[in-house]
């Protein structure tokens, strides 16, 4: 696990970071939310010692995070970073060296990466010959060469076309199911949503929310339900124990004033004629980041 | 887990790679070799053909005998004027009563009128081991290749630079030590240089048999050995610093103002050790002063002005030097390589590394 406690950081006179704290547990994808400037790329320089914090600790599985234990980390910057005139899999497969790979293991993670990636026929190409959409997959097989434990990725998906999105979160997905932590950021909340176990948002530099994502939506979801009957639901809005969000004809959102009064609704509902659908609404990330924030 | 030794080697490997695969770089190298053969084939080639003179008249005939001139028998005053404003000779000498005239186009012909004079012998009490020619010659060499070889070093500036605005730098630094960077860029493009160095080293005797200085090629044996430590130190020096140039800026556009200050303690002992190649005591200072090292000592070495204990000081020196400057530039590299807006001030650089 990935404990990072009380981390701050000042640039010049701004305080970008104020006690941080948040942790990436083994196994599970977290998503790192937060608007442009609000300290997610600071903080995963932190992490990864490209940027050393002004108070505060960052552990992984208890011990200090120091340059060996970093790595068994794996990085991918926001701004992307390679050697322009390398070719790609010797690159990749010099990267894994770097990380701790011989020879033989580099060259076949890498192979296998690539070919995960669907970038296998560029292998021979130098970076600059590739697409960016392609260029952003070498640099996520970068990050994996090594098979980290830890997986930092700074905006992973901007840049990419929908299909290289799932390839992407496949590779992603695979790698969590086998124990390794992921944290990445991004302003995409679908994208978020879709993917990830557990969230933490970051606004101005503060942590103002984190945990399971289905944690977060039961602590900042109201009770809200969305109710169809056949004929008119107006009734509805002289009901004591609801306040109603939006009406439109037999289609009503309504949220409970009580936990437990939803199934009285459902009963008055079904005396009054059909009910043809009556769910509960999920709030989506977007409502609880807005929220949060 | 990769050590610092491991890092620092694969850091190295990859530049030495990549600079085999540069085009500038063998284009380089050429230059130094095409350099170190014109210096010693040229003079022989364009200077060894022997002043023309056409000579009207049996005492002229006479005077000129044995003279080192290439001599054509005229038989009047007005043919050899012809040739001589057909420039088919350089000079014209014609009997006149007693003794003779030179005649010649626009200016005096020096050499044929020093033909001509009597000079009176000459007892050298303290001859000079090395001809001025031969001197020259060597140090025009040695200045050349440590010159283009300190240049070639601007390479690690660049790379450097590159890395910086690529983000490379972001995913190495969190992967192994910066020390082992540097480390390992020092290395690397060293290995090049003294690659490079010993293929001179071969092709230097090459150059000057070819040019006809067999003599000189007995002479300049120990110096070239001489060379070689100094040039490959002198280059670690060197390499240290263009990599700070590099690590100061973030933009490949910016580091033209950084690296004039390297671009200047290279010129510098070039250009000093050319100009006061004749003045004993400036090149003696020049020959222990680090920088100018590398040139002065061997050239001191070659003309037979220095001892061998000099010139292991002054290695020493070298040497030390070297070290302390490795250490203030590793310190200066860690505290700048992550600064990736604009341009840093030394100071800045030296107090972030503390962080």
């Amino acid at each position: 696990m990935l404990k990072v406690t009380s981390v701050s950081r000042d640039f010049a006179d701004h305080r970008v970071l104020d006690e941080v704290s948040f942790d990436v547990h083994s196994g599970r994808m977290t998503g790192f939310l937060g608007a442009n400037g609000s300290g997610k790329t600071t903080t995963m320089r932190i992490i990864l010692g490209v940027l050393a914090p002004h108070g505060g600790t960052v552990t992984w599985q208890g011990t200090p995070v120091t340059q060996p234990v970093r790595q068994r980390f794996g990085y991918m910057p926001e701004e992307r970073g390679l050697y322009p005139k390398m070719k790609v899999a010797e690159q990749i497969s010099w990267l894994g060296r770097l990380h701790g790979l011989d020879d033989r293991t580099a060259q076949d993670n890498t192979r296998q990466l690539l070919d995960q990636l669907d970038l296998a026929g560029r292998a021979g190409d130098k970076l600059e010959e590739l697409s960016l959409g392609n260029q952003q997959r070498a640099q996520i097989a970068a990050a994996l060469v090594h098979d980290p434990e830890l997986l930092i990725l700074d905006e992973p998906f901007s840049g990419l076309d929908p299909i290289a999105v799932d390839i992407v979160l496949r590779v992603l997905r695979d790698r969590a199911a086998r124990g390794v932590s992921v944290l990445f950021s991004s302003h995409q909340l679908a994208l978020v949503e879709r993917l990830c176990d557990d969230v933490v948002i970051i606004s101005g530099g503060r942590i103002t929310a984190s945990g399971g994502r289905q944690e977060l939506r039961n602590r900042y979801g109201t009770a809200r339900f969305e109710l169809v009957v056949d004929s008119d639901a107006g009734w509805l809005r002289d009901h004591p124990e609801v306040s109603v969000v939006d009406m439109d004809g037999p289609r009503a959102v309504f949220e409970v004033h009580n936990g437990h009064s939803d199934q009285q609704i459902l009963h008055a509902a079904l005396r009054r004629g059909e009910v043809r659908s009556f769910t509960p609404v999920v709030p989506t990330l977007e409502e609880i980041f807005k929220e949060a924030v | 887990m990769t050590s610092f030794a491991a890092a620092t080697r694969l850091i190295a490997e990859r530049e030495i790679r990549t600079m085999l695969r540069l085009k500038g770089f063998w284009i380089g190298f050429a230059v130094v070799l095409a350099g170190l053969f014109a210096v010693a084939i040229l003079p022989t080639v364009f200077g060894g053909g022997k002043p023309s003179v056409a000579a009207v008249g049996s005492s002229a005939a006479a005077v000129l005998t044995g003279a080192d001139l290439d001599v054509r028998q005229v038989d009047s005053r007005s043919a050899a004027e012809d040739l001589v404003r057909a420039e088919d000779v350089d000079a014209a000498v014609v009997s006149d009563g007693s003794g003779v005239r030179v005649v010649a186009l626009s200016d005096p012909p020096v050499t044929v009128i020093a033909a001509l004079h009597t000079a009176p012998p000459v007892d050298l009490l303290a001859p000079a081991a090395v001809s001025h020619g031969a001197r020259t010659v060597v140090i025009q060499a040695f200045a050349l290749v440590f010159f283009v070889f300190g240049m070639g070093g601007a390479a690690v500036a660049q790379g450097t630079v590159s890395e910086k605005q690529t983000r490379v730098v972001e995913i190495l630094v969190s992967t192994i030590p910066v020390r082992a960077m540097l480390a390992g860029k020092i290395i690397g493009h060293s290995l090049l240089t003294i690659g490079q160095a010993v293929l001179l080293i071969v092709a230097a005797p090459l150059a000057l048999r070819l040019g006809g200085h067999t003599e000189l090629l007995a002479m300049t044996g120990p110096a070239l050995g001489w060379f070689v430590p100094f040039l490959c130190l002198g280059f670690v020096l060197l390499t240290a610093l263009w990599a700070v140039a590099g690590s100061m800026v973030s933009r490949q556009e910016d580091l033209g103002s950084s690296m004039s200050l390297v671009m200047l303690l290279l010129l510098g002992p070039y250009l000093g050790v050319l100009m006061a190649s004749d003045n004993e005591i400036v090149l003696t200072v020049l020959s222990y002063v680090p920088f100018s090292a590398a040139i002065a000592m061997p050239v001191r070495m070659f003309t037979g002005d220095a001892q061998a204990w000099e010139a292991l000081v002054a290695l020493g020196l070298l040497a030390g030097t070297t070290v302390l400057i490795v250490l203030f530039a590793s310190r200066l590299y860690s505290g700048s390589l992550l600064h990736t807006r604009g341009k840093l001030a030394l100071t800045t650089a030296w107090k972030q590394a503390e962080n």
